[in-house]
């Protein structure tokens, strides 16, 4: 999944796409479906259109009932299931879990910052290549220098 | 930020503490918060009658906010009932019922009335409340409140950008439960709160020595001992019902021999023994390098907190270094009996 991540990073024909994509309303609602059809399988993306899954070795945060963007809470349970629902495992755990497999584990400890809910719906793919991104989360862990807000 | 263990305060709590607590902290001893559930009820008399009884034993009282969901009085409210008692509240926030516009309203409404410690803590779902038909809100987590209300004292804006007429100023805490999945990540867990600008941790119930020595092993080795002041939460397993609903709490985690010693023996005895084991338990953590103090959960017991804390051969609290009792003091009362701050100036200014 991080392999296909770098084929999708910004580049001059992925902004030139996202620009055409944008500038055509009915093109982009056909692809802003395409993309919720194809990760909500995959991932179970609830499309807040600022994408953290490649902070989250992939796990959807939103999947999360308390949509921690910076999980898990204090609650789950040792086997490791949501406290909110236990029939269901907490997202930060496997998160954590795929991470720490991929040796990725420093990606958890970037601080998320809140979402912006204005964006609910949209492509995070155009957002993504148009640079909206950016500032989603801190470069690193925060603790050498305070991130700022 | 490093607590002087030879009694002298750090140099910054020299400059002027936040909070009591922040200065019996920074002093080197070993600090004791207790927590307070607000009434179901619209009356301040119940937090006023406790405070009066723990004043003695503790640095300050959390006020919950919401906690296991259930409805009861809110912790801005309880916060005040404490401070005209003289104990010095610990208001905890939640992300479960505000969103960012409320919280930082909050924060700064907090301030302005005096109260000097605030906690920021995810908060419980409705779904096992007494409301569970509530729209659950959490439009901030844990580290996101922390890192606004670092922001707002900091660096005198609100999220927007806007900046403030005034700034708070009060001592920051956040919450972590080191027996919670995954067990690996809890020390960098608290690491993201200590970067958004945690200063203290208080912990969930505490019944397994062995992990928090594991957790602050890994806390130490991240530096983070250096950065922050841990308090373990620690609380009394009653009576069998007392121990059913410990064992069903989401992150509360009791190793069997813990439940072996307390069903072994007689329902009558089981409240005595609950002091000794929690006594017990103060000792060990006291112990562990980089513990700075307890939290002690024990609602609804009012004697529990003296009776444990002479068995732990704590006893009552010592008083602060005057030179900073007036400075703190400042912050933590209101005017006058009864009275909330509206003045909107900065209390104890220098």
């Amino acid at each position: 999944m991080l392999r296909l991540h770098r084929l999708m990073e910004p580049n001059f024909v992925t902004r030139g796409l996202a620009r055409a994509i944008e500038a055509a309303p009915p093109l982009y609602r056909a692809f802003t479906w395409l993309e919720e059809k194809t990760k909500h399988r995959l991932f179970g993306c609830r499309m807040c259109a600022q994408c953290a899954l490649p902070t989250t070795a992939y796990a959807c945060p939103q999947t999360c009932p308390k949509q921690l963007r910076n999980g898990p809470c204090g609650g789950a349970f040792p086997d490791g299931s949501c406290e909110v629902y236990p029939e269901m495992a907490c997202v930060w755990v496997i998160a954590y879990e795929r991470a720490e497999e991929a040796g990725r584990v420093e990606d958890l400890r970037r601080l998320v910052r809140p979402i912006d809910h204005t964006k609910w719906g949209q492509s995070s793919w155009i957002n993504y290549w148009q640079g909206r991104d950016h500032g989603l989360w801190t470069e690193d862990d925060g603790l050498a220098a305070a991130p700022r807000l | 930020m490093t607590s002087s263990r030879d009694g002298r305060p750090a140099p910054e709590a020299q400059k002027r503490p936040y909070s009591r607590l922040h200065q019996r902290l920074a002093s080197g001893d070993f600090a004791i918060t207790a927590e307070v559930v607000p009434p179901r009820g619209a009356t301040l008399s119940g937090i006023r009658r406790i405070a009066t009884h723990l004043r003695d034993w503790i640095d300050a009282a959390n006020i919950t906010d919401g906690q296991g969901a259930v409805t009861r009085m809110s912790s801005w409210a309880g916060s005040l009932g404490l401070m005209q008692a003289d104990v010095e509240p610990v208001m905890q926030f939640s992300c479960r019922d505000r969103n960012r516009i409320a919280l930082q309203a909050d924060l700064l409404g907090a301030y302005a009335v005096g109260i000097p410690n605030v906690l920021c803590l995810t908060g419980d779902h409705p779904r096992f409340g007494d409301q569970p038909d509530a729209k659950p809100v959490f439009d901030m987590d844990s580290v996101q409140l922390v890192w606004t209300a670092r922001t707002l004292r900091e660096e005198k804006r609100l999220l927007s950008g806007q900046q403030l007429s005034v700034a708070p100023r009060w001592f920051i805490g956040a919450v972590e439960n080191p027996s919670a999945a995954p067990q690996r990540f809890r020390a960098e867990r608290v690491g993201k709160k200590i970067a958004a600008g945690a200063q203290f941790i208080q912990t969930q119930f505490v019944f397994d020595v062995p992990i928090v020595e594991r957790w602050m092993r890994q806390v130490r080795d991240l530096g983070l001992d250096k950065r922050c002041w841990f308090l373990c939460g620690v609380g009394p397993i009653r009576n069998r019902r007392v121990l059913q609903f410990l064992q069903a709490l989401p992150g509360v985690y009791i190793p069997d021999h813990v439940v072996k010693r307390m069903l072994g023996v007689p329902e009558d005895q089981m409240a005595n023994e609950a002091l000794e084991l929690c006594s017990e338990t103060i000792q060990q953590l006291r112990e562990i390098p980089g513990v700075s103090g307890v939290h002690v959960i024990a609602s609804g017991w009012d004697d529990f907190i003296p009776e444990v804390l002479t068995r732990a051969g704590i006893g009552r609290r010592k008083p602060l270094d005057p030179a900073f009792e007036d400075a703190a003091a400042a912050v933590a009362r209101p005017a006058g009996p009864g009275a909330a701050r509206v003045s909107g100036g900065q209390p104890g200014a220098d």
